[in-house]
Formats: structure tokens, C-alpha cells, sequence
């Protein structure tokens, strides 16, 4: 192969569909090093400082696309302290030094300054795709710079970051003349925008396929927003708690009977259930629904709505829908492949409305679910084991029993034959997140079965050393491993060195694990004292 | 506690550390892509020292993550501030013993797994919901029950969490329903007397009449509403009562 001109190779290379497969290539010889560096369009940097940004923009001069992800996943739950690092800056600096073709950037649980955001807006000419994900640092300031600069912007999609409000004049930042925005999803900006400038922006974007509003937006602007886009894929609605009046919701249904081509629901906050029924027209088409950020609506108005969504591949929901509601959506909904039920109450001793019967009743009706994730206050082994006969094709499985350490709650025992049932029979599973009392056990099970899985969430479980080895030794594949409050020192630590090369990072936290168990562990990242709950350790490896 | 511990990127400040990081650096040092040691211009990153502050280990008190202060099983009268507490309590006392929970189990960092975004914006939606400040309520800050009325075609609904007391949900639901009219305090006087008799569904799926009970007790156990006609609710009041000693 190396007799053939670089271009072919090149051309050969452009075939390869993952970032792992190009990585792989570029080891082969120092031609196909260069030929792959010199053609890779897309980065994904899994963990920030596993490398410098000045090494990725030197090597990869012509990428267009850069995707870096920042904190551990588990900073979304405080457990990393706010100035801890993950800072976008670094990254731009570099790239507008090294890569002005750059044009798009995607960012996940990373600190990102205003300061950033102008220098990316004004150092990337061809920009086009800015997704953040997780982020904060920033304000709506930043996010007029990237309006007023980015001539070329197709997407701008914010979830779930922490923005501050300075006013609703970003959005008129957009020039007249941009006339290109496919995706805009501005959900997570917690203040007023203004409705004329956003009827005019979307006036103008006749390739708008996704739209996210946020809450301030009135059920009547929304309404003049959905008459000019007949070919809306993703809709993100405003507020419905608007002083009832049925002209604007008539209003609104008529509109939003004109999106045929409308499959993604999400928003309604504190919509009023009143203002339901008004969206009925539109279930029979919908392929995604978020409704996991409304506690306004009980269980009755949310099964009325969700059984009439019979083409539902994807729903998020609060436990409000309840066992019963989980029946009719598992009667009504059998193209079902992800769920996401989601606690209304976060306090860890109460009760909520689902149990582990919900879960069977999905299990058993929806037989294409493949991904869970599952907020509950209690669960059982011969629920765990009906569901993975049930549903043998899950690649994510999360369950998450809010109280640490529950027993099942019929025999009292460990849950550890639950989940091994799930890891036998789901030969396929990725991600896995287990909670509940669980001992050594599960660790061997998921050890012996999960080889494909490269995900792990631990959280009060285990009982010595031999379990997290056990995982450590057995999960081929696994990638990132992250545990909480879980007996393993530096024993299991230090058990399999070896192993962390293949890793992209692990998380330990409130375990067993010693400041010299650490360093003697090559390539710390970062480690800190908790203070008295334990080391805190945090391994960042190879891209 | 030990004084906080100043920590670098790659290992620890005291020398002895260091060389021993550095030593089991050697090996990975052959790698391509290197580590990013001291110095050699990796992105800036001020390590925090931990302090409680810093992680914020014992979070404040109150509302702020949404657990609720572990407490020994309140009396009724004081329970009227602990919402469905109160309820939980009464069915547990069916159930199995109560195992004592320790005040610790409530308060751990960054448990359940909710992420931050999601549980301000819920904090935010429960703010709006209900119209007094929300550090009575560890729940929900709405609570929708349907409102039947004998003869009436249709029912209604109602947000509980709206009314401070009886006499604005009396007047509230004369406003809905005609028909129905209005004593000088509100709802006592129409017990075996009035055309009409406002009775609801406890958690426990019993009817009750409504006034019996403080208000706070009776809005987190009501759920569901009906206008009965008087002669329809005699024998209703005594239950009441013994109900409400059951539960002390």
C-alpha cells in the first residue's frame, strides 16, 4: 500500500468512519502519519488534558471540526470544586493561532469566557456549528459576539448551561443578513428575549429545522414563529401558563398542524395542564418527547398525551407518570427505545410513584428499549431479571435508587443477581450505572459478562478490593470508570496498572485510596485531600 | 482537620513526591503524546485546595438540594410544615417497622445524581407554582384535584397550593359552582344543614369532611374535591375525628 500515491491513501482514509480507526491508521508508518494528520476533518479530544491544545492543532492543521470535552462527568453532581479547570480557552487560543478553518466547535462541561467565545467569533471565518454542552462562564454577551461575527452560522445549540442573563439584545445581534440558521436552541437562557427580533429571525431562516425556546417566550409568539416554519423537525416550546385563552391556544394548534414534518417535542416547563390538550394533534407524528421538566402535569394529563404518541421512539418524563402510567405508555408506545423517568422529588427518603413495576410494564411492552436511565426509591432481583429477559438489546442501563445501599425491596437481599441477570443477558451493553445494596458479587458478574461495556457508575456499593479488580481485569473494553463512596483502596488502585492505558479516565472519590497509592500510579492528573472523606483521584489518559 | 494541601498538576508540592512521580513518568515519557509536565506549558489550572468550603462537603441547610432535614416522626400539629411527610408517616406505621434514619443519609454531596441545571430549573418551576415562599414545601409547588359537584355535567380542577385557607377555597369553588352558597366562616356551616356539603378524598381513599383538620394537613392529604348534597353526608364528621387521633 505504501507504492500507492498519497492521495489515494488519502482517499482511502476518508472511508473511515470512527476516530479510532483513523488513530490506528496513522500508527502504521510515518506516510500514512502524515497523509491521515493532513486530511482529518474531526477531532474528538475525550478528555482535555490528556493532550496540549497546541499539539492537536499542529497536528491536525485542516480540521473543521474540534470536539473537546472538559470536567469528569461526575462535575455534574458538585462533586468537583468550581475552579477545578476544563478551560475552553486554551483550545480557541490555539486553534485561532493554528486552524482558521476551523467550523465547528463542540464543547461539553467546560468553562468558556466571554472573552472566548469573542475571539472564536472573530478568528474563524467559515464558522458555522457552535454546540455547549454542560458549560458555564459565559453570558448572553458572549453569545452576541457569536451572533454579530459568525456570518456563516448554521447552529447554535446551548443545553443545559449555566448562562448569565445580561439582557435579551443578543439575540438582535443577528445581522440581517444572516439567513443561514438550521439549528437554534437557546432553552437554557433564563431570561426574556426579545419577540420581535425573534419572529424576524426566524422569518429569515428558512433552513430552520430546530428550534428550542425558552421559557420566557409567550404562547402567542410561538404561535407566529410556527407559521413561518412549515418544515420544523425539533420544537422546544416557551411557556404555556399563559392566562388561559383559547384563541391563542386554537391558535397555536392550527399553526402547529402545519409542521409535518415536526418529530421532537420538549420545553412545556410549568405548563398548565390545560393547555395539553392543545398539543394532542401533533402526538401521532412525534418520534421524541421531553417532558422531564414539567411537574405541573400529573399522571393523568401526561399518559392522556403519551398514549396517543403510538410512533414514540424517545421519551424523558418525571416519576409523576407513575406504574400506571408506564403501563399505557408501554401498551401504547412499541417503537420505545430510549426512557428517561426522572425524580420530581429529590429527596432521597421519599417515595415516588414508580417501582419497580413500572419498569417490568416498559420491559414487556417495548421490546426495542435500549436505553434506561431509571430514578426510583425501590427495585427488586426478580424485576432486574424479568426486564433483561425482556429487553436483551440494551446498550445503556442506568438505574439509580435514590436511597444508597436499598436492599430489594421484597427479599431484602443484595441486588446483585438483578443486575447480573442484566449483564448476561444484554451482551451488548456499553453503559452501565448500578445503585441499590450490592456486594463483591455484581463486581464478578459484570467483570465476567460486560465485555463490551465501557462505561461504569458505581455509588455505595462493594465490599473489598476484589470487586473493583474484578471489573478492572474483566471489562475489555472499558473506558471510563467512575467511582463514589465505595470500599476499594489502593489494592484495587494499583491492581492493574496497565489497564489504564486503554482508559480515558477514572474517578474515585470517598474510597479507600491513599496519596501514595496515587502516586504511585504513573500520570496523575489531579489529586486532592477531601478532607476527611478520602482521596480524590482523577486519571486522564491517552486521547 | 489537616491544613489544606496545595497540590500541582501532576503530583504533590513536597520533593519526595515529586521525584516519585517523576520516576513512574519515565515510562510514559517514550509515548507520543505526553503528559503535560510541570512547566512545560499545559493550560494553566490552579489547583484547589480543598477545603469544606471549597467542596461544599456539609451542604446548608435547607431547601437548597432539595433534601429534606431528617427528623424523628413529627406530632400532627407540628407536621403541618413537613408536607407529605405526614401521610408517608401514617402509611409506614401499616407497613413495616420504621427503621430510624439517621440525619446523616440525607445530607450527601452530590447524591442523587441530578444534575445541577436540572434541579435549579425544577427549583425555578416550583417557585412558580406556588404563591408563598417555597421552604415550607420539600414537594411539588403545585397540586392540581379534580372538583366534582352532585348534578353538576362536568368537573373542574383546581391548584390546592393556590389557597392559604378554607375560606378561599370556599370562595373559589362558589365561584366555579352556582349554587353554592356561603357561610360567615366558610365551610362549617353546612354540615346535615346546607344544600350542600364539601367533602374530599384522603390519601387513604376515605372520604372526609372538609374543615375538620388545619389547612396545611388537609392540602397535602386531599385528592380529590366533592360538592355532596347535604343529606348524602351525615355520619361523615365523626370519622373525622377519630381519624385525626389515629394519627397521633
Amino acid at each position: 500500500m505504501t507504492y500507492f500515491p498519497e492521495e489515494v491513501v488519502e482517499h482511502i482514509f476518508s472511508f473511515l468512519p470512527s476516530h479510532s480507526d483513523r488513530n490506528t491508521v496513522s500508527l502504521v508508518c510515518k506516510v500514512w502519519y502524515e497523509v491521515e494528520r493532513l486530511s482529518r476533518r474531526a477531532v474528538f479530544v475525550g478528555n482535555c488534558y490528556a493532550v496540549r491544545p497546541e499539539r492537536v492543532v499542529l497536528r491536525f492543521p485542516n480540521v473543521k471540526a474540534l470536539t473537546v470535552k472538559g470536567k469528569p462527568h461526575f462535575a455534574d453532581f458538585n462533586l468537583v470544586p468550581p475552579d477545578w479547570g476544563g478551560y475552553a480557552g486554551p483550545w480557541i487560543e490555539a486553534a485561532a493561532r493554528s486552524c482558521v478553518g476551523l467550523e465547528e466547535l463542540r464543547m461539553k462541561r467546560m468553562v468558556v469566557s466571554d472573552e472566548n467565545l469573542e475571539l472564536l467569533a472573530r478568528s474563524f471565518p467559515r464558522f458555522k456549528v457552535l454546540v455547549l454542552i454542560s458549560c458555564e462562564g459565559f453570558s448572553t454577551d458572549g453569545l452576541a459576539a457569536i451572533a454579530s461575527h459568525c456570518k456563516l452560522l448554521r447552529e447554535l445549540d446551548l443545553q443545559e448551561n449555566d448562562v448569565e442573563d445580561r439582557g435579551p439584545r443578543w439575540l438582535s445581534f443577528f445581522p440581517d443578513s444572516c439567513t443561514s440558521l438550521v439549528s437554534l436552541n437557546f432553552a437554557c437562557i433564563k431570561g426574556e428575549v426579545n419577540s420581535g427580533a425573534l419572529e424576524r429571525l426566524v422569518a429569515r431562516s428558512p433552513n430552520l429545522r430546530s428550534l428550542r425556546l425558552n421559557r420566557s417566550v409567550s404562547v402567542d409568539t410561538l404561535s407566529k414563529i410556527l407559521v413561518r416554519t412549515p418544515n420544523l423537525e425539533d420544537l422546544g416550546t416557551g411557556n404555556l401558563t399563559d392566562e388561559f385563552q383559547a384563541e391563542s391556544y386554537a391558535r397555536l394548534t392550527s399553526a402547529l398542524e402545519k409542521c409535518k414534518m415536526l418529530r421532537s417535542l420538549s420545553g412545556f416547563w410549568d405548563a398548565s395542564p390545560i393547555c395539553v390538550p392543545y398539543i394532542y394533534p401533533l402526538c401521532h407524528q412525534l418520534t421524541g418527547l421531553n417532558l422531564s421538566y414539567t411537574p405541573t402535569l400529573d399522571y393523568s394529563d401526561l399518559t392522556k398525551m403519551v398514549s396517543r404518541c403510538v410512533k414514540l421512539q424517545r421519551l424523558w418524563v418525571l416519576d409523576c407518570i407513575s406504574d400506571k402510567g408506564l403501563q399505557m405508555v408501554a401498551s401504547s408506545c412499541k417503537d420505545l427505545q430510549e426512557l428517561r423517568v426522572f425524580p420530581s422529588d429529590f429527596n432521597v427518603a421519599g417515595a415516588s410513584a414508580v417501582t419497580e413495576e413500572g419498569l417490568v410494564a416498559i420491559s414487556s411492552g417495548c421490546p426495542k428499549l435500549s436505553s434506561l436511565l431509571y430514578f426510583c426509591h425501590q427495585m427488586t432481583n426478580e424485576a432486574l431479571i424479568t426486564v433483561a429477559k425482556n429487553c436483551p438489546n440494551f446498550i445503556r442501563f442506568r438505574l439509580c435508587i435514590l436511597e444508597p445501599k436499598k436492599p430489594d425491596a421484597m427479599t431484602g437481599q443484595p441486588l446483585d443477581e438483578g443486575f447480573g441477570a442484566i449483564v448476561r443477558e444484554c451482551k451488548g451493553l456499553r453503559r452501565l450505572s448500578i445503585s441499590g445494596l450490592l456486594t463483591d458479587r455484581v463486581f464478578m458478574y459484570i467483570g465476567k459478562y460486560a465485555k463490551y461495556l465501557e462505561m461504569l457508575s458505581i455509588a455505595f456499593a462493594g465490599d473489598t478490593d476484589k470487586g473493583m479488580m474484578d471489573v478492572m481485569n474483566g471489562c475489555k473494553n472499558l473506558r471510563k470508570l467512575e467511582i463514589r463512596d465505595s470500599p476499594f483502596g489502593d489494592v484495587a488502585l494499583l491492581g492493574n496498572v496497565a489497564k489504564y492505558e486503554t482508559m480515558r479516565s477514572l474517578w474515585m472519590s470517598s474510597c479507600n485510596v491513599t496519596l501514595k497509592g496515587c502516586q504511585m500510579v504513573g500520570g496523575i492528573r489531579h489529586a486532592w485531600d477531601q478532607g476527611n472523606s478520602g482521596w480524590l483521584v482523577l486519571l486522564s489518559l491517552l486521547l | 482537620m489537616s491544613p489544606p494541601l496545595e497540590l500541582d498538576y501532576i503530583g504533590l508540592s513536597p520533593p519526595a513526591a515529586a521525584a516519585a512521580a517523576a520516576g513512574a513518568d519515565d515510562d510514559l515519557k517514550g509515548t507520543e503524546l505526553r503528559l503535560g509536565l510541570p512547566g512545560s506549558g499545559s493550560p494553566e489550572r490552579r489547583v484547589a485546595a480543598a477545603t469544606a468550603t471549597t467542596l461544599d462537603l456539609l451542604p446548608a441547610k435547607g431547601a437548597k438540594r432539595g433534601f429534606s432535614d431528617e427528623a424523628p416522626p413529627p406530632s400532627p400539629v407540628a407536621a403541618a410544615g413537613k408536607g407529605k411527610k405526614v401521610a408517608e408517616e401514617a402509611d409506614n406505621d401499616k407497613k413495616v417497622a420504621a427503621t430510624p434514619q439517621p440525619a446523616a443519609k440525607a445530607q450527601v454531596v452530590g447524591w442523587p445524581p441530578i444534575r445541577s441545571y436540572r434541579k435549579n430549573t425544577m427549583a425555578t418551576t416550583q417557585l412558580k407554582g406556588s404563591k408563598e415562599d417555597a421552604e415550607a414545601k420539600q414537594g411539588q409547588g403545585f397540586l392540581y384535584v379534580k372538583v366534582s359537584m352532585d348534578g353538576a355535567p362536568y368537573l373542574r380542577k383546581i391548584d390546592l397550593k393556590t389557597y392559604k385557607n378554607y375560606k378561599d377555597l370556599s370562595t373559589a369553588l362558589e365561584k366555579m359552582f352556582n349554587g353554592f352558597s356561603t357561610g360567615k366562616d366558610g365551610l362549617s356551616e353546612y354540615r346535615k344543614d346546607g344544600e350542600y356539603v364539601l367533602t374530599y378524598e384522603d390519601k387513604d381513599g376515605d372520604w372526609m369532611l372538609v374543615g375538620d383538620v388545619p389547612w396545611e394537613m388537609f392540602a397535602d392529604s386531599c385528592r380529590r374535591l366533592r360538592i355532596m348534597k347535604g343529606s348524602d353526608a351525615i355520619g361523615l364528621a365523626p370519622r373525622a375525628a377519630d381519624k385525626s387521633k389515629n394519627r397521633n
